[in-house]
């Protein structure tokens, strides 16, 4: 008669448990950066730049420093002398601080300023006289490349031109060959727009330099408190064990607070001078206009095909617009991410990317908003190539892809651009998705309502991506590899105390990470507290984004929680008088084999381990983790959404929406349900509404809530889930794969080839995102695609 | 985010309000619901030395029909009483049409009408609505009221005929004296956004002919368009396919939009054409 | 209220200051302050209530949304001046000691939150429109947050959680 404690009861693995986190956020007791307040704390405020790209001849501070309550006004020049005008980024370049030869893009930052309150602070900005003399602009990577253009980045010697860099992956050879052979060979041009994760809390940091401790305590709005640790002990010259930084609670993350940006380190260099905490909060323009943005990427590609829909060969080139710096946070041996997981779910025998990184006028970024590095781009060209390709040969879509995906018996499968992917389900997923939305009805609802001259049309995506970055071989960034941590502590009476390397901005952590340890331990997840985001405390780890905690971090976890259970049971061994060999585990219990009643409760093993131990074994029980993961992991996910487009108008509807998601082992399917709907709109405001551009001087357009387009309730389509689908990775502890970007990632692609579908006949094969009213409308008319982004101006 | 200092006064008389103004007209501005200049200080793009608030003045908030139907809406009418007033949707359809439309709920709460009309943003809704309706502005001001009708009322971006001793006190619409309907369709890419095209259609009919009609449009052009010769079309015909055909045809020409990012100036036009139909055909979307 | 009453600089000449009245979750609070001051910078700075939380400069996401005698207002876009004499409410006055209100226990049951930052403007105008009408159907949820936005959350959940808490105060009204 089993004893076993029911799993989903105590808040295990399985349990949609309720979120340990609300607590304070319903009560509005948060607490967010710009929250904290600290005694004799001041307020600092960025000045930024105008233009895009000038020299800067002269930099006027008296009338700002006259300005009652302002302590301190920072320029470039001043930085220049503490060597911290600029800094190192995370991609081995280098970015400005503040700036002082030149501006490198609208909005960089010049000078700041500290006071007494962040009014006076901003008066004194106001009050701050610069001279610029303009220069040839730079906006996109045809300008960029032209040998006539201005190179951007003279500060850096050597620097000839605007490329930062080439890549190449893959087979050339194989891949020309089996384009010799193609029977068809299907081309697709895109651009996926500028856009940026925004979330609703932009950044922020208290800096608070203690002179009598020389101790450094940074609050800021981090993903990666420990990167950030190290980044400022080599920026700033601190002894990295005087550097504290506490990431408290963030207002959303997205890959937007990962770097760390230029506003970090005024705060703190400001601290440290003034000797007292400094305060930066950002406001939403300079949050949009200047910290990491995402996308911007070109891409050619071709797909060389068999008659019956085989693909034989796939050739990408893609060209990244990196901004003024390349400042992204990624994966340091793949220079465009991981760009070439792309066609990972699909069986194709050759394939070759290349693609080149430049220089522009614009702020530094490419790598964010759900992206899991750049796989946002890889499924996106992904899977509008398969759909354009499947009209091109007039084959199903839906068809055409199963004849491609990788079968059940070719896992685990080395994709042409060196991945493992080793697990997936895609033909029971696509099935799932399929059925959920009548795809066979909806077809013929479809041919029915074109002969009444409306336009409907379904669009798929499917995707395998790599999450849970990753293997120490091949996954590091500035040298770090990129590993998580977890440290466990039970106490006395059972209760424990978690301690990951890993910092939630909304994922559920303090709720998820109690469940693994439910799992492997029994302990009921309301009896273990979890921490994270303090580096003083917390064991190191390289932050959550990219989808890499449940993966790698949540493996963590489940080890330290299983050398807890070890040591456990030499203690349970103990306290029932019987050798090691003779104890077996159920949920919450060990027992003598043979003998179930005859048991100790982990709890119990808890106190023994403090008042009752075996000779010559170490009191207490608690432990630590580090780890590796083997491999990246693969969940599989169906998009399929039903639009109408009112071709009088170009405006476009969402009629039905369905999600088939197959991440494994859910920890918290509540949890993972709600990453998925952020995900779907987010992926539904990329494909309808948002976009950054510039004009020919560089003038951000989007740099506010007005330009830049969020979706509100009236607008996001609702979303149907399905969950039946569940394929373990086989390498991770409890089977989990990664899950939060999945529909940030696969998304975008089946709304645009929904409408693309909706506009079959018409003889357009491509419009660019955002699909707004007029880019349709504008299809329709002339039967042509539209590319690029929306123009700031064009005249008529 | 952090507007430039000034002073501030909130009179509880229209009196003390328009002494106030007397004074410091040049360098004052008025705060209503404050949803469009809050905004603009926030940014710094406006920095008036003097607000002068008149949200304790009394007798303001009334939208309200009198003896003749003539309606009057006071400066404190919110945008939210508008869009939840069944008045308006029995007596002013164009105006119920639009209500709904101005900005987002939570900023209807505050905004008002008059307010909006007195900020003569190029890209404001209802200055098209009340410009389709023939509406006027009461302006009081030291030498009493005066009524400025709509069409003379917008000098240009962001400037209103208002002197700067004067306070606007309500606007007026006149009564329909014929059947009233209508409609406003306002193209956004979401609640909140600017209209990439606005449509503002009021006719009245009588016996199955129009007896009156006015048509306006926003954000195709520097400022709002009164579409005279469509709404002129209109008079004396029946609504039937052929005379909608030539009143947004009309209407359409009349636009002057420009390309941005929002859309080819082409597009514009051509929805201002299809907003007009369908505003008349009594279609909404 | 404490012995001292307030400690402060002596203010520069020329700066305009302004004594106003509000009450602040029920408690009646005298301030002194400029009048240039934004009312959601009057609660997180001056009176500590750091649960009104500010997103953007455009008056767009309404993470800042509070009830100005009970009507919600994004309390970035009003003067604190604009207070004097009237009632605000903002997220640490919708419980009770012992209580939560409905609405935050709505969207804790129905998962309408992940990092919480829009919580408190989202849950101050959910309690607006049940006040107002207290069956809305779905469609006039997600019209009446439509000027508060959510990164994370995708909307679906937050429309459930008011509906389930729109359901709790329906029936407690019943039982009474």
């Amino acid at each position: 008669m089993t004893k076993a404690l029911d799993e989903v009861k105590i808040g295990g693995i399985g349990a949609s448990r309720k979120r340990v986190e609300d607590s304070r956020f319903i009560r509005g007791k948060g607490r967010y950066t710009d929250d904290i307040v600290l005694p004799g704390m001041l307020h600092m405020e960025i000045l930024r730049s105008p233009m895009a790209h000038a020299r800067i001849k002269s930099i006027d501070t008296s009338k700002a420093w006259e300005i009652p309550g302002v302590h301190l006004v920072l320029t470039g020049e001043m930085a220049a002398t503490r060597n911290l005008a600029w800094m190192p980024t995370l991609s081995y370049d280098t970015q400005a601080v503040l700036a002082t030869d030149k501006v490198r893009f609208q909005g960089q930052e010049v000078a700041c300023v500290v006071a007494d309150d962040p009014y006076i602070a901003k008066d004194a900005c106001d009050a701050i006289d610069v001279e610029y003399e303009p220069l040839p602009v730079v906006v996109n990577p045809e300008q960029a490349l032209d040998e006539d253009a201005p190179v951007i980045r003279d500060d850096k010697a050597g620097q000839d031109g605007n490329v930062i860099y080439h890549w190449e992956v893959g087979d050339k050879t194989g891949t020309d060959r089996a384009f010799e052979r193609a029977d068809r060979i299907s081309k697709l041009r895109l651009h996926y727009p500028r856009s940026h994760p925004s979330p609703i809390e932009c950044c922020a940091s208290v800096a608070d330099y203690d002179r009598a401790t020389q101790k450094l305590t940074v609050y800021m709005t981090t993903q990666a408190p420990h990167i950030v640790r190290a980044a400022v002990a080599m920026i700033a010259e601190l002894p990295e064990h005087m550097i504290r930084i506490v990431s408290p609670d963030i207002g959303g993350g997205f890959g937007n607070k990962v770097p760390v940006y230029p506003g970090y380190v005024c705060s703190i260099l400001c601290s440290i001078l003034l000797e007292r905490p400094v305060k930066w909060i950002e406001d939403k323009s300079g949050n949009l206009i200047s910290t990491g943005f995402a996308r911007d990427m070109y891409l050619d590609s071709e797909l060389a095909l068999r008659e019956d829909g085989k693909i034989l060969g796939v050739r990408i080139h893609a060209d990244a617009d990196h901004g003024a710096f390349f400042a992204d946070a990624q994966p340091s041996k793949f220079k465009i991410g991981l760009l070439h997981s792309a066609f990972a779910c699909y069986d194709i025998p050759a394939a070759h990317l290349t693609a080149r990184g430049v220089y522009t006028n614009k702020a530094p970024g490419g790598v964010a908003y759900r992206c899991s590095f750049r796989v946002t781009e890889a499924m996106f060209f992904q899977e509008r190539m398969v759909h354009q390709a499947a009209k091109d040969l007039g084959i199903d879509p839906a068809e055409f892809r199963r004849r491609n995906f990788v079968r059940a018996d070719q896992f685990p499968y080395r994709t042409p651009f060196g991945f493992l992917v080793d697990s997936g389900q895609p033909e029971k997923c696509l099935d799932v998705g399929l059925k959920a939305i009548g795809y066979e009805d909806f077809l013929k609802q479809k041919e029915e309502a074109r002969k009444r001259g409306r336009l409907l049309g379904i669009g798929i995506s499917t995707m395998t991506e790599p999450l849970g970055a990753g293997n120490s071989r091949e996954y590091d960034i500035l040298g770090i590899k990129m590993f998580d941590s977890a440290e466990l502590r039970v106490h006395l009476t059972g209760k424990a105390l978690l301690r990951v390397g890993t910092k939630s901005q909304g994922q559920g952590h303090e709720t998820t990470w109690a469940q693994i340890v439910s799992h492997e331990l029994g302990i009921p997840a309301e009896d273990v507290t979890v921490e994270e985001g303090d580096t003083d405390t917390a064991p190191f780890g390289m932050g959550t984004y990219a989808s890499r905690s449940t993966p790698v971090g949540g493996a963590a976890i489940s080890m330290v929680s299983r050398k807890i259970r070890a040591k456990a049971r030499k203690l349970a061994a103990h306290l029932l008088e019987v050798s090691e060999e003779d104890i077996e585990w159920e949920l919450g219990r060990f027992y003598v084999r043979g003998v179930p009643d005859r048991g100790v409760t982990i709890q119990e093993c808890a106190m023994a381990a403090y008042s009752n131990m075996p000779d010559g074994m170490e009191p207490g029980l608690e432990n630590h983790a580090y780890y590796d993961p083997p491999n990246l992991t693969w969940p599989f996910a169906v998009y399929i959404v039903t639009v109408e487009v009112d071709p009088e108008s170009g405006v476009w509807d969402v009629l039905n929406l369905v999600a088939v998601d197959d991440c494994g082992v859910r920890i918290n399917p509540m949890i993972v349900e709600g990453q998925i709907m952020g995900g779907l709109t987010e992926a539904y405001a990329m494909s309808n509404m948002q976009f950054i551009t510039f004009d020919e001087e560089g003038n951000c357009v989007g740099s506010n809530y007005m330009d830049y387009l969020l979706p509100t309730a009236w607008e996001t389509p609702g979303f149907e889930l399905h969950s039946e689908v569940v394929t373990p990775s086989p390498h991770h502890p409890i089977g989990a794969k990664g899950i939060g970007e999945c529909a940030a990632v696969g998304g975008p692609a089946a709304f645009v080839n929904a409408v693309m579908d909706a506009l079959d006949g018409t003889g357009v094969r491509n419009i660019d995102m955002p699909l707004l009213p007029d880019r349709v409308w504008q299809a329709l008319q002339t039967g042509q695609d539209v590319s690029g982004v929306p123009p700031v101006r064009t005249d008529d | 985010m952090y507007p430039t200092r000034f002073r501030y006064e909130a009179p509880r008389e229209l009196d003390e309000a328009l002494a106030l103004l007397r004074e410091h007209g040049d360098e004052a501005k008025v705060l209503a619901g404050g949803q469009s200049l809050v905004p603009l200080m926030k940014l710094r793009f406006a920095a008036p030395e003097l607000l002068v608030d008149i949200n304790n003045l009394p007798g303001l908030d009334h939208h309200e029909v009198d003896a003749d139907g003539n309606l009057h809406v006071g400066a404190l009418c919110r945008h939210a009483t508008l869009e939840r007033s069944d008045l308006l949707r029995e007596k002013q359809p164009t105006m119920a049409a639009a209500a709904p439309l101005i900005a987002d709920p939570i900023v209807r709460n505050r905004g008002t009408l008059v307010g909006s009309l007195c900020h003569a943003d190029p890209q404001g809704d209802w200055a098209s609505v009340v410009l389709a309706l023939d509406g006027s502005i009461v302006a009081a001001g030291p030498g009493g009221r005066r009524s400025i009708p709509a069409r003379d009322f917008v000098l240009g971006p962001f400037q209103n005929a208002l002197a700067p001793d004067e306070i606007a006190v309500e606007a007026v619409i006149p009564a329909p004296r014929g059947t009233p309907s209508g409609g406003y369709l306002k193209l956004e890419r979401r609640v909140g956004d600017f209209a990439t095209v606005g449509v503002a259609v009021a006719v009245e009919t009588t016996d199955g002919r129009v007896t009156r009609a006015g048509i306006a449009l926003t954000g195709v052009g520097g400022a709002t368009i009164d579409c005279a010769d469509a709404a002129e079309a209109l008079l004396g015909r029946p609504l039937d396919g052929d005379t909608i055909e030539e009143a947004a045809t009309l209407a359409a020409r009349d636009a002057r939009p420009k390309s941005d990012h929002r859309g080819s100036a082409q597009y514009k036009r051509h929805m201002v054409h299809t907003f007009v139909v369908r505003a008349l055909e009594g279609t909404t979307r | 209220m404490t012995i001292v009453h307030e400690v402060r600089d002596e203010p520069a000449h020329d700066v305009p200051e302004r004594r106003i009245t509000v009450t602040v979750n029920g408690t009646r609070k005298v301030i002194e302050c400029e009048p240039r001051l934004l009312l959601s910078h009057l609660l997180r700075q001056g009176l500590r209530l750091t649960g009104t939380h500010m997103g953007c400069d455009t008056t767009n996401c309404g993470a800042c949304t509070v009830l100005v005698d009970g009507t919600p207002v994004k309390s970035c876009t009003m003067l604190a001046v604009q207070a004097d004499g009237h009632e605000v409410t903002t997220v640490e006055g919708l419980a009770t000691a012992s209580e939560l209100h409905p609405v935050q226990e709505g969207f804790r049951e129905e998962h309408g939150l992940q990092c919480g930052f829009c919580t408190p403007g989202m849950m101050l105008a959910s309690k607006a429109l049940l006040d107002r009408n207290p069956d809305p159907s779905e469609e006039d949820v997600r019209w009446a947050l439509s000027g508060n936005l959510c990164r994370c959350t995708g909307y679906q959940n937050i429309v459930k959680s008011v509906l389930w808490a729109a359901a709790k105060l329906r029936s407690e009204r019943e039982d009474q």
